[in-house]
């Protein structure tokens, strides 16, 4: 056991740090397009300087770093307060699952502009009667001569509005719901494809539905064998918990600051309910951080991300969720304005154990894949 | 970085584990804390594999191994329940070895390292005497106080026995004779005891999520086994997610103990809240699992939830590490 970084991990984190002092891209815009031209500048930036793909192998056109450097250009990012890159859908999940599962044809023509930012991905899993029980969804893909022919609905779609390719999971037969789904690269600009924006809680719109009427995919766009699609994207869920909580709680350690500054700038510095439930913020936020970084040195041992993934984003959406409560009462009778910072982090924290699957789904990944509990029946 | 055990750890890991399976039950644990039992089967083993040393200098007749070693035999005793003879005389040693003079080191720390002169762990209390755990059969009682540590030879002390809420230990009220102070950095000294108390309580909600793990799987009411109902397994999420949280902090700070003191505050007081925190929830928690036979006197439950509220409160309380990291970013009763 040994938590200080290798000579190796130094020297990539310093040069990183360097770097990041004189290619700051400045602060994100506050609304959501112009903050995904800005990020999209951002990733062409990072990809010109090596710096896109960090643990994507060098033939795929990554840096070929290890997965504890990723973790570290995922931190510094944060410290230095850049903004993450604009394809995150595609970084994350779309070129690993290519890479995993595609074909040598897939990865030539899809990984290099994921890579770029030239082509933004979306991911197409949800539907309005399949969240949590995902096998469920009912989006059809049926073969014709010409390839496959999509109708359905998604939604809860990050960047499908700026999306060239979706990562879609379609119905593809009957029986077994975990062998008749089929995971297929689609194309979004196609007329068969229509794109709404999601008002949510919070007012803005950073979600979309996305409708497939008779939209085309053609043959090579298909990942993994047809029917495969369940398994072939398990893999992407996986690659999304996986290795991002150490920098997301460090995030969270700066927003903690801010917090910290609010509560004494509103003269309750001497508050012990207050300073209590701040530190106790600081303990748990500290203690994701740990755990993720034990994680990561578990999947570079055993090569694959495990289960314990839901034991960050567990503690991540209750971690946000109680920063957002203690800024409310922080504010005190303030708290009827709203406020541009803590009244959208309150609202917004809600979706945190909603997206990316629900806190009650990761108990009970942990219950039944961790504890060997009995499956809910 | 690599946040794992290495191979020697894991060894150091299961040698305890099997230790405490053969030669420390449950049983010998109820025995010991009503005096039935005098728990000198497992000290003595500790003893003749040398763990009493573990952390100790070779200088001074130690193994000279981590502070992470270190942790890793308390969460092995932990789980087990074991007396506060390993727990008490380790404490000793590293209060001694950190805030001791060259004189006290001499004098004391020899012994405690071979373990054929023990010592033992007291808290200083308002009057005067001092709380002490398991502290008959030793030769030095180490005290502390906020700020303050010090040193007693055993033969000078009176000792009462006092009825403790844990009861697979033994509580006594010591009347001190002379004391002699310990004037080195002690707050760093105890910080690291701290540590080590983290990692008994990390074992003792890991043996607490075990057994209600085990029982959610097999007791059967309505045709099925209560872990199917979410309320259930739930319930055992939640206390995975407190004991690995507490086990990343503990294993963090030890690690930051031996290679980064100067961090040591923060990761100790982490550690410290994390593990009390998940002591508390997980050993509460698995009594309701258990439901019924959990409250009763015969099972194991009640053991381990004395020694969570316990241990949890030797020492500084999770309010007391809690205004501390406050007071590291401006806030609570400390903040200027």
């Amino acid at each position: 056991m040994d938590l200080s970084l290798t000579p190796a991990e130094l020297a990539f984190r310093d040069e990183l740090r360097e770097w990041l002092v004189a290619h700051h891209p400045g602060p994100d815009p506050a609304d959501t397009e112009g903050s995904i031209d800005h990020r999209l500048g951002w990733q062409r930036t990072l990809f010109d300087a090596g710096y896109s793909g960090i643990s994507w192998p060098r033939e795929h056109g990554g840096r070929g770093a290890t997965l504890m450097e990723q973790a570290i250009f995922n931190e510094e990012l944060v410290r230095a307060r850049a903004p993450s890159p604009a394809n995150v859908i595609g970084l994350v999940m779309g070129g690993p699952v290519i890479i995993t599962h595609g074909t040598d044809d897939q990865r030539a023509r899809f990984l290099a502009p994921i890579l770029s930012g030239e082509e933004i991905w979306c991911q197409g899993f949800s539907e309005p009667n399949a969240g949590s029980d995902l096998a469920a969804l009912t989006t059809q893909a049926v073969r014709d001569d010409n390839g496959w022919r999509i109708n359905g609905q998604k939604v809860w779609t990050s960047f499908a509005h700026r999306a060239t390719w979706c990562m879609l999971l379609a119905k593809t037969g009957g029986g077994d719901r975990h062998r008749n789904l089929t995971f297929f690269i689609c194309n979004m600009k196609q007329p068969g494809v229509e794109v709404r924006p999601l008002r949510q809680a919070t007012g803005d719109s950073e979600f979309n539905e996305i409708f497939f009427n008779d939209a085309r995919v053609p043959d090579e766009n298909v990942v993994g064998a047809v029917g495969d699609g369940w398994k072939v994207a398990i893999t992407t869920l996986m690659f999304e918990r996986a290795g991002l909580s150490a920098a997301s709680a460090l995030a969270i350690q700066l927003k903690l600051d801010e917090l910290a500054e609010l509560i004494r700038a509103r003269g309750r510095q001497h508050d012990v309910t207050l300073s209590r439930r701040l530190s106790a913020l600081v303990v748990a936020t500290e203690t994701m951080r740990l755990n993720g970084y034990r994680g990561l040195s578990r999947v570079i041992e055993h090569g694959v991300p495990g289960p314990e993934g839901s034991l960050a984003k567990i503690q991540w959406a209750d971690i946000n969720q109680r920063i957002g409560e203690l800024a409310m009462d922080v504010l005190g009778g303030e708290a009827l304005v709203t406020d541009p910072v803590w009244t959208r982090w309150m609202l917004r924290a809600r979706a945190n154990s909603i997206e990316g699957g629900t806190s009650e789904i990761q108990r009970n990944i942990l219950a039944e894949r961790v504890l060997n509990l009995p499956r809910m029946r | 970085m690599r946040f794992d055990l290495t191979d020697d750890q894991r060894a150091v890991r299961d040698a305890i584990d099997e230790l405490c399976r053969t030669r420390y039950s449950s049983v010998s644990a109820r025995g010991y804390g009503c005096g039935e039992d005098d728990g000198s089967a497992l000290w003595h083993e500790l003893v003749a594999s040398g763990w009493t040393g573990v952390a100790v200098s070779e200088e001074h007749g130690g193994q000279g191994l981590g502070t992470v070693e270190l942790t890793l035999v308390c969460e092995g005793l932990g789980r087990a329940l074991a007396p506060a003879t390993f727990f008490g005389n380790a404490a000793a040693a590293m209060l001694v070895a950190a805030a001791g003079d060259e004189a006290q080191q001499k004098r004391w720390l020899r012994g405690f390292a071979s373990g054929e002169a023990r010592g033992a762990l007291g808290s200083l209390q308002a009057d005067g005497s001092a709380l002490a755990y398991d502290a008959e059969g030793a030769a030095a009682l180490v005290l502390v106080a906020p700020g303050r540590a010090a040193i007693a030879a055993a033969d000078a002390c009176t000792f009462e026995k006092t009825d403790g809420v844990d009861i697979t230990r033994r509580l006594t009220r010591v009347r001190l004779g002379a004391v002699d102070d310990l004037r080195g950095d002690v707050d760093a000294a105890v910080d690291r005891v701290e540590v080590a108390l983290s990692a008994e309580l990390v074992g003792v909600a890991n043996r607490a999520m075990d057994l209600a793990v085990e029982h959610a799987r097999t007791r059967q009411q309505f045709g099925q086994p209560i872990g199917v109902h979410q309320a259930v397994s739930h319930r055992c999420a939640d206390m995975l997610l407190d004991v690995e949280s507490a086990r990343s902090a503990v294993l963090c700070a030890a690690w930051t103990a031996d290679n980064h003191p100067q961090a040591l505050p923060f990761a100790a007081s982490v550690a410290k809240v994390a593990a009390a925190q998940s002591a508390w929830r997980t050993t509460t928690g698995s009594l309701q699992v258990h439901g019924g036979i959990g409250f009763t006197w015969e099972h194991d439950c009640h053991l381990l939830l004395r020694r969570a509220v316990a241990s949890g409160h030797l020492l500084g309380s999770a309010e007391w590490h809690l205004d501390r990291v406050a007071a590291q970013r401006g806030l609570g009763p400390a903040a200027a």
